[in-house]
């Protein structure tokens, strides 16, 4: 018994070390923001000394040479728009498509099973050229695209969901008079509430960090997301300012951060039940 | 009651068909039309046949990327699988702080591909300058680094998985290993494992799919330095695209062949779960 305690003990100190070095990328990082950007390089591991501390002015530069908050403000609007219009069709679909019983339901459901395994490679060339046709190459238009081609997941998860409603329920709302919609918002929305959160906290992440897509849809001179920012930071030839860079790594991290921390359960949940489905 | 609902057909299916047709279907079909032409805009598409696919193969720097990333895919998809799943046994025994373990090692998961890329730049940079080198000067550097970054990134994201696995293991079983006499070593290898199957093959198919479609780490930690050499194919496709005018058509070809290799890994995993499956 006294063995087994200090075995315990024992795997509590090792984890807290290994914990500290798995954080430690994302510390250094949070060091060198504070640094001169001329030293960011020459020694990454060092403690700012009181010459090579700048305070916050990698964080102003960030914020006022690069345009990141717009960005931030981008990033956001596209993440929540696409979301909420993803859950909102792509429940109402799935509903629908496992209700009514046709070929059309069937050949819908196994579409989005397919676009699931398709690589972004594939499309990316002729997306963006069909959004470049469709004026989609806003904010407000690529919401259209994160739907198409975010669909897939959503339905089919959705989808796995909805068979495991016992069907008596909607009869009995739908004998008492409830139209088709009016049974879906009251009664099957609130019942696939769990489906809901793990499907959004899915889809988030994705569009979130996603790179790839907003950078080949969107007009990027004009709307630009976080994670076209920072590879406009970098990529762009010339100076390189590796100062407002670090700031902005560190920017880009913590709403991440605050969002794991406060929906913890909610996202491992999420992650455990996508992974099962895919 | 199929009826009643039939009749909301438009409400209910078109936002989504009408999206998924301008976001996956008809950018899909158009990009296998375009595979076989050659064109700079859609307009001046010109059908060719299968030269686009010959050009492919025959690109140098498309098989290298090829194999590099097939090396990639197996390299990371063992090493992520068996750290995540020591780690998953390990924060499974009774030990003080297993939660704040967990939601430490999956943290990373939750960050984007490009700003990974670049704090592992920084850090892989800090120490080989230690040595008078950098990344951009050799491939393997770039290749383990690429390792290091993914592992970083999905160790935790197994490890969740796997940790449900775990713990859908009946405490039963284990107990009737044990009072029939077996160690700890052969309750983990003749009955945890075997259990365990299902979500081996799930935490497989993500690991190896993921090195295959893995891009947005490519570009951000080494963009294919020195010389195209760390390229993976995901990169080499865009690049194909975007960095050579008149050469659009033999991208969407190497496109089409990324998309049957991903497909095929896809259905092989299919079987190997259903084989699985039939066992339980």
């Amino acid at each position: 018994m006294k063995m087994k305690r200090t075995l315990s003990w024992v795997g509590t100190i090792v984890f807290t070390i290994l914990g500290l070095i798995y954080i430690a990328p994302i510390i250094i990082v949070l060091i060198n923001s504070f640094k001169n950007k001329v030293y960011i390089n020459l020694e990454p591991f060092k403690l700012p000394s009181a010459e090579t501390w700048t305070g916050l002015s990698n964080y102003a530069s960030a914020i006022n040479q690069y345009g990141f908050l717009d960005a931030v403000g981008w990033t956001v609007f596209i993440t929540v728009g696409s979301v909420l219009v993803i859950l909102l069709c792509t429940s109402m679909c799935a509903w629908y498509i496992t209700r009514v019983k046709s070929t059309f339901s069937s050949a819908m459901y196994a579409l989005c099973a397919v676009s699931m395994v398709v690589p972004f490679q594939m499309v990316m060339f002729t997306l963006s050229l069909v959004a470049d046709r469709l004026r989609l190459n806003t904010p407000w238009g690529i919401i259209i695209i994160y739907l198409g081609f975010g669909a897939g997941l959503a339905v089919f998860m959705f989808c796995g969901f909805v068979k495991s409603i016992p069907l008596e329920i909607e009869e009995a709302a739908m004998i008492d008079g409830c139209t088709p919609l009016r049974t879906f918002f009251t009664i099957v929305g609130p019942i696939m509430k769990p489906t809901y959160i793990s499907v959004g906290i899915l889809e988030t992440m994705w569009i979130w960090n996603d790179f790839l897509l907003p950078y080949l849809v969107l007009d990027i001179n004009k709307y630009k997301t976080i994670s076209i920012v920072v590879q406009y930071m970098k990529g762009s030839y010339g100076r390189v300012d590796m100062g407002a860079i670090m700031a902005a790594l560190i920017m880009a991290v913590i709403p991440v951060i605050i969002f794991y921390l406060s929906c913890q359960k909610h996202i491992i949940k999420g992650v455990a039940a996508g992974a099962v489905k895919g | 009651m199929e009826k009643a609902i039939k009749k909301y057909m438009p409400i209910f299916v078109f936002p989504t068909l009408a999206a998924f047709i301008i976001g996956f279907i008809l950018p899909f079909i158009l990009g296998i039309w375009l595979s076989f032409c050659e064109f700079t805009t859609v307009t001046d598409a010109k059908f060719v046949g299968f030269s686009n696919y010959i050009k492919a193969f025959q690109d140098p720097d498309f098989l290298h990327s090829f194999w590099f990333t097939a090396l990639f895919a197996i390299v990371s998809l063992v090493v992520i699988n068996v750290f995540a799943f020591l780690l998953a046994l390990a924060l499974t025994q009774k030990m003080r702080g297993t939660n704040i373990f967990r939601t430490i090692f999956f943290m990373p998961n939750l960050i984007g591909g490009i700003v990974l890329g670049y704090i592992w730049q920084l850090i892989i940079n800090g120490v080989l300058a230690k040595y008078n080198t950098a990344l951009a000067l050799n491939e393997w550097y770039g290749f383990w680094g690429l390792i290091i970054l993914v592992s970083w990134q999905q160790i935790g994201y197994m490890m969740i998985i796997y940790i449900a696995g775990l713990q859908a293991i009946p405490g039963d079983i284990i107990e009737a290993a044990q009072i029939d006499g077996a160690n700890p070593i052969q309750r983990l290898f003749k009955v945890t494992l075997p259990m365990m199957m299902p979500s081996i093959t799930i935490c497989v198919f993500l690991s190896i799919t993921n090195g295959f479609k893995l891009f947005d780490q490519n570009l951000s930690l080494t963009a294919g330095e020195p010389s195209k050499l760390s390229e993976l194919m995901a990169l080499n496709i865009y690049n194909t695209f975007y960095g050579r005018v008149g050469w659009e058509g033999v991208g969407q070809a190497k496109a089409v062949i990324f998309f049957i290799i991903v497909v095929g890994i896809g259905m092989w995993q299919l079987k190997a779960t259903r084989a699985k499956e039939v066992q339980q």
